[in-house]
């Protein structure tokens, strides 16, 4: 694999074996030496146009479990800004060695262009771009609710029949795309809910049901449901009426979580607003797999890393 | 060919043509004599002697085409194009006249400036250029341009076009379509309403959905239409639609033609033949305003401009250099360089798909855009006494679109690398050979 930079590319097959050389990965990290000789001699760069600790983190730390040198670069100025075009940053960075480039760009497309464009010769591994996709978001959370499923049995299989609701705002999330994509191509039956002017216009044709209406929707007990984050943006620009009015319509309360089956997983991608669109009692559950959503970003993110860095066939 | 190009292009030794067994838009072949900038002569063997000799066997002859959208960028964005770099373009593409945007710096709001423009034009020789002058300063939507001024200058400015940005404010469109019936003006209007396409990126639909990019809904675009054919229905003046690009669009003109208002349409040859599907891969050569729609969108104007709904084809040729396009979707600039292609574009679309004729063609790509902007010297059918303005097009050739094909300063051709059919093979504006069996003919300076 060259490059990952979306979801909507990969085929059953190959999502599979991401997810099970993920599990390989995962296996390592319960060892006390945590660290692999696999990528020495590597330069990982994490080419970072938006803020975002969590996902630099992650990618930072799994670059160094496997023994990757690891150079983070937080480019505030990028031709979107008026500053050094995309071309020659990507292009300075690997006049330095870089061998992979993860990159989390504002606009979406962006890492396509740099994978696409000819400019460079490095890996490209899609970090979140825009409102586009985030495919290592959606592959740690398939490998997670794989996990919560099949546990230890896991490996080769896929999400067949497994029944998701996906909450939230969808127009403006990366990280529904790329599940949207990931979960239909394991065989999951996916459910978007949320309020019309957060649904996309235009996705009759994406493998999934719509809803408005939550309540409707966990009632169909589905076997997982994924609340997405609410950005601060979205609350003042008539999206809906109020912050109040969305956290009653469209929150995972606690009377709404009591009322799901125990066996229903809860995820969050992170950073929750406690309250807003999920509550605390619900988040801090059994049933919650807000924590192993993140460590299985670590395992996850090496798994990208190996498979990318070496050309290693999917 | 009996002579060389370079003694067929001089204005000042103005010999005169036969252009010998051409076939007229209705299929009738006939031989050509221009002299003095007319045609003087038509019919079969006419007497070649002490005039140059074109072989036209095999090739249509058109009026010189007439372009109502072009953007020629100078004053103040001579990086991309100039008004000489873009008539060359104009001519290449079988263009003799272009009607040059306002959207300048500084704007084409006052006199000075769209004099300035039109003095250019004459000075290049390729093309006739026609200003069009702002509706307001500045383009900002405030207040009415130098438009009186513009109208009365010595580029005798008749079409008004903020375009790029819609007048949106309605007070100021209906006070704007009043005052130019002064001068029986027309207001092209780039419909865009503002609200609903703050940060838009691409039609709004299946690919923006998936993308990720920030939609641009048809609605924008027909809520405006048809606020502006109610508006010029009101105030009886005329107005044009720019670059027309949704199903809906077709519909709203269709409607308002049969109500009698006094309005025109036009659809550019990007928007006949390229969906919104060209984005994926986010190459930002195919990111234009109007955005490129849906098939749907599609099939909707070449049956409106086959139908007359749609009056004419113009380019809204938009030169934009590498930097701005070679960048992320969002950074880069909307547009589409379109002269050097368009003729091409049509007989794909709309000609070799059994939709329209060469009589059709010759209406949509120059007689009504010169009628509509009251360009006059061009869009004249080819008879005795009509302009030495024409343009000779093989519809047999088939072309590998590369940059040996723009004649431009910029290069941001959504087709490349696509094979079209057609070539221009001669253009002759007033008289003056442009191009000469395909290639641009060098005029150096009058």
């Amino acid at each position: 694999m060259k490059h990952l930079l979306s979801t909507k590319d990969l085929s059953r097959d190959q999502a599979i074996h991401i997810l099970d050389v993920t599990e390989d990965m995962a296996a390592t990290q319960q060892r006390e030496v945590k660290k692999l000789p696999t990528l020495r001699g590597k330069t990982v760069v994490n080419l970072f146009f938006e803020d975002s600790t969590r996902t630099r983190i992650s990618f930072e730390a799994a670059a160094k479990r496997l023994s990757a040198d690891v150079i983070s670069f937080a480019a505030k100025g990028s031709s979107v800004s008026k500053g050094e075009s995309l071309q020659d940053t990507a292009q300075t960075l690997e006049a330095i060695g870089a061998d992979v480039i993860v990159v989390r760009h504002p606009v979406s497309g962006a890492p396509e262009l740099l994978a696409r464009s000819g400019w460079i010769d490095a890996s490209v591994l899609n970090a979140g771009d825009g409102t586009h996709e985030h495919p290592t978001q959606a592959l740690l959370d398939a490998f997670t609710l794989r996990r919560r499923i099949h546990g230890d049995a896991s490996r080769g299989k896929g999400l067949d029949g497994v029944r998701v609701l996906v909450v939230g705002d969808i127009l403006h999330s990366r990280v529904a795309r790329s599940n949207v994509w990931l979960l239909s191509t394991l065989g999951a039956e996916v459910t978007l809910v949320g309020p019309p002017t957060l649904m996309p216009f235009g996705i009759d044709a994406w493998p999934v049901d719509t809803s408005f209406d939550l309540d409707d929707a966990l009632a169909s007990k589905p076997d997982a449901v994924m609340m997405l984050r609410v950005q601060s943006e979205r609350m003042n620009a008539a999206y809906f009426p109020s912050a109040r009015e969305y956290s009653t319509l469209w929150g995972l309360s606690a009377a709404r979580f009591g009322a799901l089956p125990e066996t229903t997983v809860v995820m969050h991608p992170g950073p929750m607003n406690r309250g807003f669109e999920i509550a605390s009692v619900a988040a801090d559950s059994p049933q919650s797999t807000v924590l192993e959503q993140v460590s299985a970003g670590v395992s996850t993110r090496m798994a990208a890393l190996y498979l990318t860095a070496t050309g290693a066939d999917l | 060919m009996t002579r060389t190009p370079d003694r067929l292009a001089d204005p000042r030794t103005a010999h005169p043509i036969i252009v010998r067994g051409a076939q007229l838009s209705d299929g009738e072949r006939t031989d050509i004599r221009l002299e003095g900038g007319r045609v003087v002569e038509l019919g079969s063997s006419l007497d070649a002697r002490g005039a140059e000799t074109i072989d036209a066997d095999g090739l249509i002859a058109l009026p010189g085409l007439v372009d109502l959208h072009t953007h020629l960028r100078q004053p103040g964005g001579e990086g991309s194009e100039t008004v000489l770099t873009g008539t060359r373009a104009a001519a290449k593409g079988g263009f003799t006249a272009v009607n040059a945007m306002a959207n300048t710096d500084p704007v084409a709001d006052t006199a000075s400036v769209v004099e300035q423009v039109h003095a250019l034009g004459v000075a290049s020789g390729y093309a006739t250029v026609r200003p069009i002058g702002a509706v307001t300063r500045g383009l900002r939507g405030e207040q009415l341009a130098d438009i009186g001024a513009m109208a009365r200058s010595s580029a005798r400015v008749r079409v008004f076009s903020d375009d790029g940005i819609c007048v949106s404010d309605p007070l100021l469109m209906r006070r704007a379509l009043e005052y130019i019936r002064t001068f029986d003006g027309v207001l092209a209007q780039h419909a865009q309403e503002p609200r609903l396409t703050e940060g838009a990126q691409l039609n709004e639909g299946a690919v923006s959905a998936e993308l990720g990019l920030a939609g641009w809904p048809a609605v924008a675009e027909e809520s405006i239409i048809a606020r502006d054919v109610l508006l010029a229905e009101h105030t009886g003046a005329r107005l044009h639609v720019c670059h027309l690009s949704t199903a809906g669009s077709v519909d709203v003109i269709r409607w308002a033609k049969s109500r009698g208002i006094r309005v025109t349409a036009e659809v550019t040859p990007h928007h006949l033949l390229l969906t919104d599907e060209e984005a994926r891969g986010y190459d930002a050569r195919f990111k234009v305003n109007p955005p490129l729609r849906t098939q749907a969108d599609v099939e909707a104007v070449r049956a409106g401009l086959a139908d007359g709904t749609i009056d004419i084809v113009a380019t809204d040729h938009a030169p934009h250099g590498a930097d701005a396009k070679s960048c992320e979707w969002n950074a880069a600039a909307n547009g589409m360089v379109g002269l050097e292609s368009a003729l091409s574009v049509v007989q794909s679309t709309m000609v070799d798909t059994g939709l329209i004729g060469w009589t059709d063609v010759e209406r949509v790509l120059s007689i009504a855009p010169a009628r509509i902007g009251d360009v006059t010297g061009h869009g004249e059918p080819i008879a005795v006494g009509s302009s030495a303005s024409i343009t000779l097009f093989d519809p047999s050739a088939r072309i590998d679109f590369g940059v040996e094909q723009l004649a431009g300063k910029s290069r941001n051709s959504p087709y490349l690398g696509r094979s079209l059919p057609g070539a221009v093979r001669w253009t002759f504006h007033g008289g003056v050979v442009t191009v000469a069996d395909g290639a641009l003919v060098e005029l150096g300076e009058k």
